[in-house]
């Protein structure tokens, strides 16, 4: 099943079809087998806060978690779909894309209103999507780039929305189920562009009540809202709680019914001893991963002997065994979340340097290589992000690994905010980073890896054509086994043939929850699923 | 007439009073002051595990075993294994040395220090002491931790930063007290001789005042390590001081120690004792060495 959406994805699959493929919205998920309940409040701790209301501009699930309730995007990913992968529509009641995978048409749900009583209607989508595509001067606009496919769009009828393309895209459905790119009242743009930062107003699920900074943020539910019998819940409230041990505390003493980021391994354990069945754990691999970047302008890094043999020291079977247990990671993966369509399977990724199943001939041939590049004992500083879970025993394990090879590392931590500018500066060895995504798709994920020039956020500093010609293959590849295969060539290259890049393990994300609430399907990612129109309380 | 007396011989006869005199005025301040000779004691056998850290260390305190992640305390394992399977005993023995090298760098350098802006400044007098007594006291007005935790953000992290890190609150503090005592030295007859005999600034600093500061240089000291040893453990539970995988007390106290501290109290009870006994066994020497050295206390 999953092989088959991930076929229906790609564009080069709805090109088998012979007439134009209508993507068809499914009736509203519900998870499990119970009838769902009307009525209750649901609080959850949120551990930062918005930092404006404008989810164009911003970039934390601070901003997601309270506000994604009171908007709809045009399209989402399916809230039922464990790997977090499948779009559906939201705004959108079905869509059409053209031959050449060059036209994408979108009918639009009629009876829409935003919470002011006023229609939505195509105008506002494009209006919407106008502001994050072609965002005026001294408009933020954060994932812009994410949709420099898009030539034009256009609202031909109040019903109909068109998005032209520059080149057919596989990751086009995708891009457009950004749990980010709310759809706000054109009207209202056109007089303030910048009036959605202080203010919110969708057409979602939930109307917004107050919003006390430091303290809490308050939805209702929206009793004019357009997907019938939706939303089950009275309102919600989110409660801004920073520190981890108070937002423990708070799912514990029963003042809250879950939190959508994730505890850590310990948390979970504890909540579980001493609640037992009024708690539920859902658990997801992470569209997150900390990666080693080493840079290719510091010597001996330049030579991809060492480079290996770094990779091929870290032995992620044990790792994820052991760190899995005090921390946030768990699954061992390549270039793509486990379990995913396009992910290498766990017989195949044992095939590239650092993942196979044998650590001592493994480490064996790290210290060749150390020793045939003259990098014997090599020493170095391995500089760290300041944010403790999980980097804080990624580094330990990492560093003690590198050991077992003769290597002497020290860890130098750098404060959260000073450290992306010691990145960009290049003033590392060998440094953290991390790669997340909203959703689990390649055009997202492994842009992180081209050449610096075309990603001045890949901090190793390299340039590597053939990675940069490998992904621009696969984003165009029209057909899924086609995408895959450069897929693969692209990992093979960045994790094993180069190794530019090391991955360590996965995130792995842990909500404990009240087993109260229901309708609410843990995702690899922690922007999605924050809608709320599909949870409900049980009691 | 030549005596032929053995090198021996000679060097036992004239070692012998200085040795006996120490140890009659260690046998003396122990009948005195026996909270002062516990406080030494511990510190004596604080700077033996540092030293011997080596030889009495079970395990490799870096050595992970994560099959052996988080086990109570046991014969293999006496005070248990912290989240990497790190034996807990052979880190506490280690870090005891982050604590004592860290501690005794910062004290001396910072007391040190000290002690020459404030005989400076009391010697010197007018605007040269005005202006530096004003410095010291915007440092003053800093209170300890805040400053070391702004210098270490400058600095960054590491045990040499650190040192630094904790070294800069205590010069002010250092030198306030010394120069108290300076100002009176300075007065004294035999200072007015010296400069009336045309001795140098220099001279009259190292030669005639800094020997008679020397008592409160040393209780500033004591004081001090204590105090350094617990900032330095502060500092690494904050994560701004000496970085894993480095055994350090305070940096057993942060991470794991804190999400098992249910599950696996062993992880912040033994290191947590150990800071509280390294700085116990400083604070009660320092005091002690305080009322010994107070002629106004001897008395009493």
């Amino acid at each position: 099943m999953a092989y088959l959406l991930s076929r229906l994805r790609g564009v080069g699959a709805l090109a088998f079809l012979p007439v134009l493929i209508v993507g068809v919205v499914l009736p509203s998920p519900v998870m499990g087998q119970d009838k769902p309940r009307y009525g209750g409040e649901l609080i959850f701790p949120v551990p930062s806060e918005p930092p404006s209301y404008d989810g164009h501009r911003e970039e934390t699930f601070g901003l997601i978690h309270p506000i994604a309730p009171f908007y709809n995007t045009l399209l989402r990913v399916d809230p039922r779909d464990p790997s977090g992968t499948k779009p559906i529509g939201d705004l959108a009641e079905s869509w059409t894309v053209a031959r050449d995978g060059l036209t994408y048409t979108f009918k639009l749900h009629k009876g829409v209103k935003f919470h002011d009583g006023s229609e939505m209607t195509s105008k506002d989508v494009k209006a919407s999507y106008d502001k994050i595509i072609f965002p005026p001067p001294g408009v933020g606009s954060s994932r812009k780039g994410q949709y420099e496919v898009v030539e034009a769009l256009e609202a031909p009828d109040p019903s109909t929305v068109r998005f032209h393309l520059k080149w057919p895209t596989a990751s086009f459905l995708a891009s457009l189920a950004s749990p980010w790119n709310f759809i706000y009242k054109a009207d209202i743009l056109v007089k303030d562009i910048h009036w959605y930062e202080t203010h919110v107003m969708g057409t979602g699920p939930f109307t917004f009540v107050e919003h006390v900074k430091g303290s809490h943020l308050v939805g209702k539910k929206n009793p004019t809202y357009w997907d019938k019998g939706k939303p089950y819940l009275d309102g919600f409230r989110a409660i801004f709680i920073s520190s981890s041990s108070a937002q423990v505390a708070a799912i514990r003493g029963e003042r809250a019914h879950i939190q959508f980021r994730g505890f850590g391994p310990a948390d979970r354990n504890s909540l579980k001893a001493s609640l037992g069945d009024k708690i539920t754990v859902q658990e997801s691999p992470w569209d997150c991963i900390l990666l080693g970047a080493i840079n290719h302008n510091k010597k001996p890094f330049d030579d991809k002997r060492v480079r290996r043999a770094l990779t091929l020291a870290l032995d992620r079977y044990e790792g994820s065994k052991a760190l899995s247990k005090i921390a946030i990671v768990k699954e061992v993966a390549g270039v793509q979340v486990p379990g995913t369509p396009y992910a290498t399977p766990p017989e195949e990724l044992a095939k590239l340097a650092g993942y196979g199943k044998d650590i001592n001939a493994a480490r064996d041939e790290a210290r060749y290589l150390l020793k045939e590049a003259g990098a014997e004992k090599l020493s170095f500083t391995f500089k760290n992000r300041g944010i403790p879970m999980p980097y804080e025993p990624l580094a330990i394990w990492m560093i003690d690994q590198w050991r077992r090879v003769g290597l002497n590392v020290k860890q130098e931590v750098i404060e959260a905010a000073a450290y992306y500018s010691v990145l960009r500066k290049g003033d590392f060895e060998v440094a953290m980073d991390f790669q997340c995504g909203y959703i689990v798709e390649p055009d997202l994920d492994i842009y992180k890896f081209i050449s610096t020039d075309k990603n001045p956020a890949n901090y190793g500093a390299y340039t590597d054509r053939v990675l940069d010609d490998l992904y621009v293959k696969q984003s165009r590849a029209t057909d899924y086994e086609e995408r895959k295969k450069y897929i693969r060539q692209f990992e093979k290259r960045v994790l094993d043939a180069e190794a530019h890049y090391l991955m360590t393990l996965q995130w792995h994300r842990i909500i404990p929850h009240s087993s109260k609430v229901k309708g609410w399907q843990i995702t690899p990612s922690h922007y999605l699923n924050n809608q709320l129109d599909a949870v409900w309380l049980s009691e | 007439m030549a005596i032929n007396v053995p090198a021996e011989t000679i060097a036992e006869v004239s070692l012998a009073p200085a040795r006996r005199a120490w140890i009659a005025a260690a046998i003396k301040f122990t009948r005195q002051r026996p909270i002062g000779a516990l406080g030494a004691a511990i510190i004596l056998v604080m700077a033996a595990v540092a030293s011997l850290a080596g030889v009495l260390a079970p395990y490799d305190p870096l050595a992970t075993d994560y099959g052996g992640m988080l086990a109570p305390p046991s014969a293999t394992h006496w005070l248990g294994t912290d989240a990497f399977g790190r034996d807990v005993l052979s880190r506490i023995v280690y870090g005891s040395r982050t604590a004592l090298l860290v501690g005794f760098g910062a004290s001396v350098l910072g007391a040190t220090l000290g002690v020459f802006v404030g005989v400076a400044s009391a010697y010197f007098g007018g605007r040269v002491d005005l202006l530096v007594q004003r410095v010291m006291d915007i440092f003053l007005s800093f209170p300890l931790i805040v400053l070391a935790l702004a210098v270490v953000v400058i600095l960054g992290t590491g045990v040499l930063n650190v040192t630094l890190a904790i070294m800069v609150p205590m010069i002010p503090r250092c030198a306030l007290v010394v120069r108290s005592s300076a100002l009176a030295i300075r007065e004294m007859p035999y200072v007015e001789a010296a400069r009336a005999a045309g001795f140098g600034h220099a001279r009259i600093i190292f030669r005639h005042m800094l020997p008679n500061v020397m008592a409160p240089y040393l209780i500033m000291l004591t004081a001090f390590l204590g105090q350094a040893i617990l900032l330095e453990a502060s500092l690494s539970f904050l994560g701004l001081g000496v970085q894993e995988p480095t055994a350090a007390w305070g940096l057993m106290l942060r991470g794991a120690a804190v999400e098992f501290a249910e599950a696996a109290p062993w992880m912040a009870l033994f290191p947590g004792l150990a800071i509280s006994l390294g700085v116990f066994g400083f604070s009660l020497f320092g005091d002690s060495l305080r009322d010994a050295l107070d002629p106004k206390l001897r008395t009493l």
